[in-house]
């Protein structure tokens, strides 16, 4: 009865969010740096936002969580946060000795009206900067879009910073992943592999975020997107960028700059998602695609078979970013299920027009960009649904209106395992079916009268 | 030991020279600090009252890092496990938040009649000139509830500030009930969140000696309680930062004396409860105690000293918030049998630290305002079995290849009490033991 306070009566609320699908840009540009190898996330704003986003990432992966901030004070406010990155470079340099500082904006520092260029070149001329390092930034105005917008900002930036050309092709693909977990973004490397094309993956956060136990607190883990690889994407023969929001803006950069061809496509969840990774890989890097993933793709859709009589006909409610909830319902759709409520916290039309696509056969599906996690209890209260998709706060609601819960998306601080097992490609597929199977199956073994009660499923 | 140059002062770890620290120092810019700003100050102290509205007005990050992350308990309504806020975007920066605030109060207040309404300054907020307290005072004026603002811009000050802030606010409400028919032998319990049930443990013992509670503050908080908290007899204050000010101020004001009190292990618990009867100088209130802390003493001795045969001569490292708690971890831990190597805190003062000298072993290091790369590097080189800490601390213990116990917000036991001293026994004994940490290469054997 955690929710008791959400009435089922559907008011239009002009000023107010309750129970927030989205938070700000800042931490999303934490997250991105964090997958750029030996850098430290740099947050420029008061100590607070730096806290928040360190404790928040620490929830979700169990993993220490660097970062450091310009620890703003009044008077940063009044005379601009200049001195303070100035100073916090140097020391950053002198003690933690990253190879880069990649920065972000808060909100203060927007409104202050910092301007973090010529912050840099500053530092640069005081001699701060020592030879062959980097500072890096990128704007995240956390009063714009979500922590989404955050994420596409930052990678945005390596390219900024890092892409050039020598006018040679290099025989690569940039993949630029969007916001997954660093098991998705090692899987996505494997298949890329697997298809025998060489890639950089940026940023990759696995083995940085999901790194093994030593009994030494590594400052810098082993992975992450090297410098060199950054610097060479601006050779590679094209670039694909998994999810709108995040990548998009990179993968346009980088054809602005280097010239780089790119193709957008959705984050590959699901069969038809990933197919369509597959077949943009073979396209652009003139590859035919081996036995051995034809193979995965053939036992995906064995299992699909063998158990779609299951998935029928249900309801499911979503909630969580954009450029995940629009492949995932696709692949519900396949599964012949019906996500019926569907909402995001991040602002943007393109989120309700790929839905209004992606659902057009549900006729009562019912979607919302810029809408809250309370919105959509009010529509599950009007009328239940099956499934629930979302993180962790998906949890009220799923004890309150008993509904199974699968946990997806940002942030998952009660479960382990999105950092470990994959959602993306044939194989995370798979692992959805097989979680989702899991959620309706016992839940009709809990349900079932004893008579009905089967032993066989 | 790699220390920041800046930062040499805020390290005591040499034994051979007389002892001096330098604290409640601005962070370093650039330093990888455990520390949070005004905003969560104040957040963390007002945030259990849970019949009231707590509205963050900002963008929708503060309010998205502070919903229902502590486990601080109801027996009641629950309204503060939601998170409200104004959602600042754009437009609202440029052209004010004044309105946004207004209907988003109005909303919120038609539709939870909550007791009383905080509403949470962020960074910007005074930046692009919102007037909170004049919508503060309309909306209360309309609506007849107390609407309070609460003066927590994320870069004045530290989290200590924040805690000021959050005393300001509720002193608006201290002093606003009625106080007929409180018992002379009363108190406020100052400065426990109820996180994991505490402060149901702390009441109980409270009954047990003849003591009236007339409001946790804010532990399992209630707006009209808080209202009457003016007609208690006595301030209890624990965790010396947070709410030392609302009893200053309330001693000000009302003239009600207060103690300072520790729930955690056993010795300040019973000294707590000690103090209480002293004060009110009632021999068969003292009776009471005396039997009160002799049966729930009795009733854990024999496990405790079980846990204390398994964990003698282990090694703790303690890092938290305030460093008034430090002082009950090094005695729990002491009886234990475990000795502490490193102790420290984000926002101790120099009296604070003074005293942690005093009472840790020789050769103790104390360190104010940490990072991650000292605390690894001293618990390495102290060889540390145990970290106590919060949320950030926890993954670099379990790197380390140590135990970790939490005494924050993300405790799942409660730690109060004498009972609490048990739980933490066996917390302590639980992580400590793990055959996990033999796994860990810098530590096999």
């Amino acid at each position: 009865m955690l929710l008791r306070h959400t009435p089922k009566e559907i008011k239009k609320r002009e000023a107010l969010t309750v129970n927030p699908a989205k938070t700000c840009q800042p931490i999303g540009a934490m997250y991105a740096a964090l997958g750029i190898h030996n850098c430290l996330p740099h947050s420029h704003g008061s100590q607070g936002c730096c806290a928040y986003h360190r404790s928040a990432l620490t929830r979700h992966y169990k993993e220490p969580i660097m970062a450091s901030t310009s620890s703003f004070t009044e008077g940063a406010s009044v005379f601009g946060g200049q001195a303070n990155l100035v100073e916090a470079i140097n020391n950053i340099f002198t003690i933690y000795n990253p190879d880069i500082i990649a920065v972000h904006t808060t909100c203060l520092s927007e409104v202050i009206g910092d301007d973090i260029p010529q912050i840099i070149s500053k530092a640069r001329d005081d001699g701060k900067i020592p030879e062959g390092k980097y500072v890096i930034h990128c704007n995240t105005p956390s009063f714009v879009g979500s922590h989404v917008t955050g994420f596409a900002n930052m990678v945005k930036g390596m390219v900024q910073y890092f892409a050039e050309s020598d006018g040679v092709r290099k025989d690569q693909v940039n993949i630029i992943p969007g916001w997954v977990e660093p098991s998705d973004m090692r899987e996505i490397k494997r298949l890329v592999a697997e298809m025998g094309v060489k890639s950089v993956l940026f940023p990759d956060t696995s083995e940085v975020l999901d790194a093994p136990l030593t009994g030494r607190h590594q400052f810098y883990p082993k992975g992450g997107v090297t410098v060199a690889q950054l610097k060479s994407t601006g050779d590679s023969i094209g670039t694909i960028a998994l999810g709108n929001l995040a990548s998009l803006p990179a993968a346009e950069a980088l054809e602005v700059k280097c010239k780089v061809r790119y193709e957008s496509l959705e984050i590959p969840y699901g069969l038809l998602a990933t197919d369509r990774l597959i077949n943009t890989l073979r396209q652009m890097a003139g590859v035919e695609v081996p036995e051995t993933i034809n193979l995965e793709r053939g036992r995906l859709v064995d299992v699909i078979s063998d158990m779609q009589n299951y998935f029928y006909g249900k309801r499911v409610a979503l909630f969580g970013d954009p450029d995940q909830l629009i492949p995932l319902c696709e692949f519900l759709v396949t599964l012949n299920m019906r996500p019926v409520y569907v909402v995001t916290g991040t602002p943007g039309k393109r989120f309700e027009e790929k839905l209004a696509e992606v659902l057009k056969d549900i006729p009562e599906a019912r979607f919302k960009q810029a809408a809250d996690v309370f919105l959509l209890h009010q529509w599950i209260k009007n009328e239940p649904v099956d499934l629930l998709i979302g993180n962790t706060y998906g949890k009220y609601i799923a004890r309150d209106e008993d509904i199974p819960l699968i946990r997806f998306g940002f942030p998952i601080v009660d479960r382990i395992g999105h950092s470990y097992f994959p959602n993306v490609g044939y194989s995370g597929a798979l692992r959805l079916v097989e979680k989702i199977l899991n959620a309706l199956l016992d839940r009709q073994d809990r349900d079932s009268k004893e008579e009905q009660f089967e032993l066989v499923m | 030991m790699q220390v920041l140059e800046a930062r040499k002062n805020q390290v005591f770890c040499d034994d051979t020279v007389p002892f001096r620290i330098e604290c409640e120092k601005q962070s370093l810019a650039g330093s990888v600090s455990q520390r949070a700003c005004v905003f969560c100050g104040s957040r963390v102290v007002l945030y259990p009252i849970a019949d009231a509205i707590h509205l963050v007005h900002g963008p929708a990050g503060c309010a998205a890092y502070t919903w229902d992350i502590r486990g601080a308990l109801s027996s009641g309504p629950e309204l503060h496990r939601l998170s409200f806020s104004t959602d600042l975007r754009e437009a609202d920066v440029i052209h004010g938040g004044e309105p946004k605030l207004t209907k988003a109060l109005q909303e919120l207040i038609d539709r939870y009649h909550p007791a009383a309404a905080f509403v949470y300054s962020t960074c910007i907020v005074g930046v692009i000139g919102d007037d909170v307290a004049a919508v503060c005072k309309k909306v209360s004026a309309a609506k007849g509830i107390p609407v309070l603002p609460v003066d927590s811009e994320g870069f004045k000050g530290t989290k200590k500030d924040g805690y000021k802030a959050a005393c300001l606010a509720l002193m608006q409400l201290v002093g606003k009930g009625p106080t007929a028919g409180i018992s002379p032998y009363s108190v406020n319990i100052l400065g426990d969140f109820n996180l994991a049930g505490e402060i149901w443990i702390i009441k109980e013992y409270f009954q047990k000696i003849g003591v009236a509670v007339v409001a946790g503050i804010t532990g399992d908080g209630r707006v009209a309680e808080i209202e009457r908290a003016h007609g208690a007899a006595l301030n209890l204050v624990q965790c010396s930062g947070s709410t030392k000010y609302l009893a200053e101020l309330m001693t000000e004001k009302y003239g009600i004396p207060s103690i300072q009190v520790s729930y955690f292990g056993i010795e300040d618990m019973a000294e707590s409860l000690y103090s209480v009867a002293r004060h009110f100088g009632d021999p068969e209130m003292l009776r009471r105690t005396q039997e009160l802390v002799r049966e729930e003493i009795q009733a854990i001795y024999p496990q405790i000293g079980e846990y204390r045969r398994a964990l003698a001569g282990k090694k703790a490292a303690i890092y938290v918030g305030g460093a008034f708690k430090a002082f009950s971890l090094v005695k729990a831990l002491r009886l234990l049998g475990m000795e502490t190597a490193l102790v420290g805190s984000q926002t101790g003062n120099r009296e604070d630290y003074r005293l942690l000298k005093e009472l840790c072993d020789p050769g103790t290091i104390i360190v104010d305002d940490s990072n991650p790369l000292e605390l690894a590097e001293f618990i390495q080189a102290k060889e540390v079995d145990l970290l106590v800490g919060g949320v950030k601390e926890r993954p670099i213990a379990y790197k380390l290849g140590i135990g970790f116990c939490d005494h924050n917000h993300e405790r799942k036991i409660a730690l109060a009490g004498f009972v609490g001293m048990l739980n933490f026994a066996r917390e302590v004994q639980a992580s400590v033991s793990s055959p996990v940490w033999q796994f860990a290469p810098r530590r096999a054997r």
